[in-house]
């Protein structure tokens, strides 16, 4: 089945189980406990996991394999956010032909920055990402108004032609479906205390998801992933071996941009509305950000570490001073006091300082991110267990493959 | 006719001649050694054959097709494979997929976008890759990192990986450089063992005890120019290659 070896199978049907399942599984704290503001099962913030968990996996296919750092790739998914919203706009409130046009545009534009950019390798070719990530921001930003609509960000509007949807409208704006079925709509499941949101937007984004997943997995087994390993490792011995190692990088700079764009399209598809901060240096930050805290190589990696990162950025940044009283609120009233101010720096505002005191745990401790700290408590499992040779022999050669 | 001709080379570095007229005929099947002290330009030479620098004049003819304006990687598809002096592998990757590698570079050309078959289904390379490695003995090691190899199995495994493609000709740039003795042997072994299958072989070595056991003939290069060559027993007693090379002690 698939044509997936056991190991990559077993897997894929993790993931697949964990998107599936997500609406529980984010949602382990009963609706109006103290808990509760853990839960992240809403539609909003699920879709965004698997939308920049997608970012992640593409991203991976070409930093992960080859090497190559780029920090430009928020731009390919601002353009794939701005193809999206004008098909929204032009052709049909249906997110099939906005998210294709959003790969295809996010593809022509990275094969083109991709060509120039990969005659550098290292810190040159970063720095030629980023430079013209930060001109497609500026250019969206204020030159290309007429297209981006600037700084307000291109949304909506009522008198769009949407040449392919019939209905009149009626005064409002119509919402994105996947042919009728809306993206906002879903329904809720009451279990006791316990409320789970299933949403049809974060579902679409989910089987996507987990069908580039399935292709990276396909392109990590392949021949040609062979070869971008081999371009990591050493290209002058690769081209001395009748392989000329620039096609291929180009073809996984591009491979990698249509992810982003496929990103960027999803995005728009749950919302649409593509701003030019999009496009901003942070947001490629991020991507790297992910892809090494879960683990770069690897093919799970990217979408935990997409996750942690966003799980953080909207759970933490929603605890302020009054909750943390409360939850102080056993301790005499000075200790009560001291303790809110010891940890007030590390939550709301200051959850990048939390996320960032992380990386540099991961970055120094565990190199191989989120994937190698699963591998090293596995085995110590599994020496526990008795079995130790096994876990120790299989662990040298475990890194590529997980 | 030689499969390799090398026809009035010059190559200047700013002010430095690094070769001058240089002149070399290597036939097929030979195991042709190319010696001299240190800066005489053999390594520049042979930079020059594989692509990695472009004589300034001069032609070099590789089995009747010029090698001149050539990417790297278009010469090795022409069959010329390239031992370097520290192996050059893929240190990150196994050892069988090292070997798979070239396998699938003269299977499948420069490039080829086959992201969708798997490369453990693929059995035919991968059994050639194996062969490969029973060959130089590395075989029970297929599966480790070849960067936990010894000094001397990462040059078995460099010369697995030119070997697999069958190239038509092998260049050696000291293939025994910073070994033990007994590895130097080893590989002397392996070569002469290589040498069975009639691949033309350049050899560029500063260890006579090397050159010697293997080469069927010889050029000595001095300050940019071949200055003597022949059969080893030839060398071995000219007068003018002992003046350049040993200053003048016999070899």
């Amino acid at each position: 089945m698939l044509g997936l070896n056991s190991k990559d199978k077993t897997l894929f049907l993790i993931v697949l189980a964990l998107t599936m399942f997500a609406p529980f599984l984010l949602n382990p704290f009963p609706e109006g406990s103290e808990l509760a503001q853990f839960n992240a099962g809403y539609p909003d913030l699920m879709q965004r996991f698997v939308i920049f968990g997608i970012f992640a996996i593409g991203f991976n296919i070409l930093f992960g394999l080859t090497g190559y750092l780029s920090f430009g790739h928020a731009a390919f998914l601002g353009v794939g956010s701005y193809a999206g919203v004008w098909m929204l706009k032009l052709l049909t409130m249906n997110v099939v032909p906005a998210i294709i046009v959003s790969v295809i545009f996010a593809g022509l534009f990275s094969a083109v920055v991709g060509y120039i950019s990969l005659r550098r390798s290292g810190i040159y070719f970063s720095i030629l990402t980023l430079a013209f990530a930060q001109m497609s921001f500026a250019l969206a930003y204020s030159v290309l108004t007429p297209i981006t609509n600037g700084e307000t960000g291109l949304q909506l509007a009522l008198n769009d032609p949407r040449i392919l949807d019939f209905d009149a409208a009626d005064g409002s704006l119509p919402a994105t479906n996947f042919f009728g079925i809306e993206m906002r709509d879903g329904f809720e499941l009451a279990l006791g205390p316990w409320l789970f949101t299933f949403n049809f937007g974060y579902y679409l984004c989910a089987i996507i998801m987990l069908i580039a997943f399935y292709i990276s997995i396909r392109i990590f087994r392949s021949p040609f992933g062979l070869m971008l390993r081999a371009v990591k490792t050493n290209q002058q011995r690769l081209r001395f071996t009748g392989k000329n190692p620039k096609p291929h990088t180009l073809a996984a700079f591009i491979i990698s941009g249509m992810y982003a764009g496929l990103a960027g399209g999803l995005m728009v598809a749950m919302d649409p509305l593509a701003g030019a901060e999009r496009m901003q240096w942070t947001a490629s930050g991020e991507v790297v950000l992910m892809t090494i805290l879960g683990g770069a190589g690897t093919l799970i990696g990217p979408v935990l570490g997409a996750g942690v990162i966003k799980y953080f950025e909207n759970i933490f940044s929603k605890i302020n001073d009054n909750v943390l009283y409360n939850w102080f609120s056993f301790l005499p009233d000075g200790m009560q006091d001291a303790f809110v101010f010891m940890i007030h720096p590390f939550i709301g505002k200051g959850w990048h300082l939390t996320l960032g005191i992380m990386f540099m745990l991961v970055v120094i401790f565990l190199p191989g991110g989120v994937v190698e700290g699963g591998q090293r408590l596995r085995q110590l499992f599994s020496r526990r267990g008795g079995s130790d040779s096994a876990g120790g022999a299989s662990s040298a050669k475990a890194h590529p493959a997980e | 006719m030689g499969i390799l001709e090398v026809k009035g080379v010059n190559k200047r570095f700013g002010g430095l001649k690094a070769l001058d007229e240089v002149n070399i005929n290597v036939e097929a099947g030979a195991v042709h050694a190319i010696i001299g002290p240190n800066g005489a330009g053999k390594s520049t030479l042979l930079n020059c054959l594989v692509g990695r620098l472009e004589p300034d004049t001069g032609t070099v003819d590789f089995d009747g097709s010029s090698l001149l304006n050539l990417q790297p990687h278009e010469i090795n598809q022409l069959g010329v494979s390239r031992v370097f002096q520290t192996p050059e592998i893929f240190s990150d990757l196994d050892l069988l997929e090292n070997v798979m590698i070239p396998t699938l570079a003269r299977r499948d050309g420069p490039f080829k976008l086959d992201a969708w078959s798997r490369v453990d289904h693929l059995s035919e390379v991968r059994e050639r890759a194996e062969e490969l490695l029973q060959d130089v003995g590395l075989f029970e090691k297929r599966e480790m990192v070849a960067s936990s190899l010894s000094r001397g199995d990462k040059r078995r495994l460099e010369l697995a990986m030119c070997l697999v493609q069958d190239p038509k000709l092998l260049l050696l740039d000291e293939p025994t450089a910073g070994m033990s003795r007994a590895d130097t042997n080893n590989t002397i072994d392996l070569l002469k063992k290589i040498g069975e299958r009639g691949i033309t072989k350049i050899v560029i070595e500063h260890d006579m005890h090397v050159v010697f056991s293997l080469a069927n003939k010889i050029s000595v290069m001095a300050q940019g120019t071949v200055i003597a060559e022949g059969k080893p027993e030839d060398i071995k007693g000219d007068p003018r290659v002992q003046e350049a090379y040993l200053g003048g002690a016999h070899l």
